[in-house]
């Protein structure tokens, strides 16, 4: 107990700037599934292109320590291009995986084992083939690291222990910003009426004369735009990538979006938030290595007092 | 019913004349004039393409209906003929000249052990689980983790025998299935699925973090199971000619995986049998009933939970008794073989076999056990192709390859037991637009 104390700014900070990269995953999958009923399994891989992207970007560069306007452009940069990547390959993905299998009525259980294989797919391809390629690193090898730090670390905040360092503040400031962003695209927009519509009741959708695959297709896009931004924040963070970075990130993420109330875009933040916090919070109790057990923990017995998550689902229900 | 009426009737009138024609043309007519509906849906562009490859599928599940009439036709002994045809052949499986073709690459009874053997058991598990009461079940590998680990721990730190470990390691799987599901099973659908993938890492990471039972390198110097009995089969024909003479296949050493794979044909018999009698009983009805629409069966009074919560403690303990089988060949266990992908392969063996049909599940096992060794010459691409044909086969055949009568039924209605994905209003002229649920 006493080093939950001890360590309780440092994991709080951790555990937000790590959640804030939660809750822009669990958007892609919270919005696929409020359309769809469908888990996008898949949606990792998007979040592993949008790192690569991002990291070609920094290599193709040569990026050498920045700092100032500099590294906010270098920051923008990677954000649009992993953004344009991760939402590229979504809308593909959901175009040769899922369509086929929307446009036949098959269950939602051949959908998942579609996912699942397409999940498997695409990493295997960059394990085997674009990394060995193109980022000329051996087979398997595990991390692929930038080659020089581009991020030149100082702290915004210092007060005691109360240290925030400018790229911890800069995804927790910037995830929250994503997350406005698409809750007013969500709630004010003519697409995003579109997309509650489908969400709540796609027969009647299609009456009003809303164009489902648009939907769909612009749901996947909004998806692995966000996933693409979080990869550029991730990379930022850690300053490595490599073929299964998204596996255990993007089960967390989805932890997340479940734990907030799946369907719920505000609950998606929150529910990135409380995981990112607790993970840290159970790690300086526990230890580290009992991180992830402690998140699945929580899932469980949140799951079992709450079914329906903290906010419950709610793009699917009516609050229009 | 002429094929040439198929054309134009629906999908189950489709079906139905492919299963009373005959002929092999009139089923392939049938099969054509399915495919052709189908590929009328694609995108003009990919249309014949979608027609080559839907076809194959379609004259499968033709001449896998001409089988199921077949059999329902036939008489009581008959069926018993085909039985002990059917376990003949198991027990020549291993034999040199299957293997030759079947597995260049690697030792073919101990690849008839695990991978092959060993999914079809745990998919006949999981199939309990996901195909006949309809619970999507995510993390199914902690069962078999449990139960390899069960056997690992009581035969070296309590030096039980195999034959004393496996009902306790059932035991043990049947109560850990009661403890995920109780508080878990209330929750409907995808939450379900979310936790007990949840409870699958959860498993894995305990294992790894654990001290006692070896943390990351996990326990090795696992006993073998004691020999029964020498006996060895005779030096006379059949089993000359394949092979197999001399082979005891009731002493479990070092080398030969034959034994083993005798250990766990018996174990996937007595499975199908346990489980066949029980798709037929009281129970498997209120599974049917709760996986159609489990507020109805709750209505008519199923006790719903109770049943959802027997059938993962039974699919619980078929993986465990998986696991402790496996253990009991593989020597040393590490926390490390059971990865979410075992559980995501398992379910992709029972979706793609047909989920519900028992003879489908492992079908499906078989391939997605076999195919990856089978074409280890392609080596490193070999997982990549795997991903990519599981994409495939669910886009031209969401249905799985040998779908249950029941579950081909409830595809039709749109709902494939399971619930349709969401926004599966198409265009105009899909079928499914008639059909959204919710």
């Amino acid at each position: 107990m006493q080093s939950f104390i001890d360590q309780f700014w440092p994991s709080t900070i951790d555990g937000l700037a790590l959640g804030a990269i939660y809750a822009l995953v669990a958007l892609g999958y919270t919005m696929v599934y409020g359309v769809l009923r469908l888990i996008n399994f898949a949606h990792s891989e998007i979040f592993m292109i949008g790192t690569m992207a991002a990291l070609a970007v920094l290599i193709g560069l040569d990026s050498q320590l920045l700092s100032g306007f500099t590294l906010i452009g270098m920051l923008v940069l990677l954000a649009v291009v992993a953004a344009v990547f991760s939402g590229g390959s979504a809308v593909a993905l959901e175009y040769v995986a899922y369509r086929p299998l929307r446009k036949h009525g098959a269950s939602r259980l051949a959908a998942l084992i579609s996912a699942i294989g397409a999940s498997i797919f695409l990493q295997q391809l960059f394990a085997r083939w674009v990394i060995p390629e193109y980022f000329d690193l051996p087979k398997e090898k595990g991390a692929l690291p930038v080659q020089h730090q581009f991020v030149e670390r100082f702290n915004v905040v210092a007060i005691g222990d109360f240290v925030v360092s400018n790229d911890k503040f800069v995804i927790i400031v910037g995830g929250i910003a994503m997350m406005v962003v698409l809750d007013l695209i969500v709630n004010r927009t003519r697409l995003g009426r579109g997309i509650r519509a489908t969400a709540q009741d796609p027969e009647t959708a299609v009456l009003m004369g809303v164009n489902i695959d648009r939907i769909v297709t612009a749901t996947f896009l909004i998806g692995g735009v966000m996933a693409g931004v979080a990869a550029a924040l991730y990379m930022m963070r850690f300053e490595e990538t490599n073929y299964f970075v998204g596996f255990l990130l993007s089960i967390k993420a989805f932890t997340a979006a479940v734990l907030g109330g799946i369907g719920n875009l505000r609950g998606a933040l929150l529910g990135g938030f409380v995981l990112g916090l607790l993970e840290f919070y159970g790690s300086s109790i526990f230890g580290s290595e009992w991180r992830d057990v402690v998140a699945f923990s929580i899932l469980v017995l949140v799951l079992m007092f709450r079914p329906t998550g903290i906010l419950g689902e709610s793009l699917q229900q009516a609050r229009a | 019913m002429t094929s040439n009426d198929t054309k134009t009737s629906g999908k189950s009138a489709g079906a139905a004349a492919a299963a009373k024609s005959t002929g092999a043309q009139d089923l392939l007519a049938a099969a054509a004039a399915r495919a052709r509906r189908r590929a009328d849906r694609a995108p003009a562009a990919l249309r014949f393409v979608t027609y080559l490859l839907v076809l194959p599928f379609e004259a499968l599940g033709g001449v896998g209906d001409l089988f199921r009439d077949w059999w329902a036709g036939l008489p009581g002994y008959g069926r018993w003929i085909v039985y002990v045809i059917l376990i003949l052949g198991a027990i020549a499986l291993p034999s040199q000249q299957v293997a030759s073709f079947m597995s260049p690459y690697t030792d073919w009874p101990t690849l008839l052990f695990f991978p092959i053997g060993g999914y079809i058991l745990l998919a006949l598990g999981l199939n309990v689980v996901v195909g006949m009461a309809g619970l999507l079940d995510l993390g199914y590998v902690a069962f078999f983790a449990i139960g390899a680990y069960t056997m690992a721990v009581l035969g070296t730190k309590y030096h039980w025998s195999f034959w004393e470990i496996l009902p306790v390691g059932i035991l043990i799987t049947a109560l850990s299935g009661l403890i995920l599901g109780a508080p878990t099973l209330r929750l409907r659908g995808d939450y379900l699925a979310i936790v007990t993938l949840g409870f699958g890492e959860i498993i894995r990471q305990t294992a790894r973090n654990t001290e006692y039972i070896g943390g990351p390198n996990g326990i090795g110097g696992i006993p073998h199971p004691p020999t029964l009995t020498e006996w060895a089969f005779p030096d006379a024909e059949p089993f000359t000619s394949l092979g197999l003479n001399g082979v005891s296949p009731f002493r479990y050493g070092a080398l030969d995986g034959r034994p083993y794979y005798y250990l766990m044909l018996l174990a996937i018999i007595l499975t199908i049998i346990f489980v066949k009698r029980l798709e037929s009983s009281r129970v498997g009805r209120a599974w049917a009933a709760i996986r159609e629409d489990e507020d109805a069966a709750e209505l008519m009074g199923v006790p719903t939970f109770r049943y959802k919560l027997a059938s993962f403690a039974i699919g619980a303990s078929i993986g465990g008794a998986c696991g402790v089988i496996y253990a009991g060949q593989a020597v040393s266990i590490v926390p490390a073989l059971f990865p979410f992908i075992v559980s995501a392969t398992i379910l992709a063996a029972v979706v793609l076999g047909g989920s519900g049909n028992i003879p489908g599940v492992m079908l499906g096992a078989f391939l997605v056990a076999w195919i990856p060794e089978r074409v280890r010459g392609l080596q490193d691409y070999r997982i990549l192709m795997f991903g990519g044909v599981l994409v495939l086969l669910m886009v031209f055949r969401p249905e799985g390859l040998l779908p249950s009568r029941r579950r081909k039924a409830e595809l039709a209605e749109g709902t494939g037991g399971m619930g349709s994905l969401g926004a599966e209003v198409g265009g105009p002229g899909t079928q499914a637009a008639a059909e959204v649920t919710k």
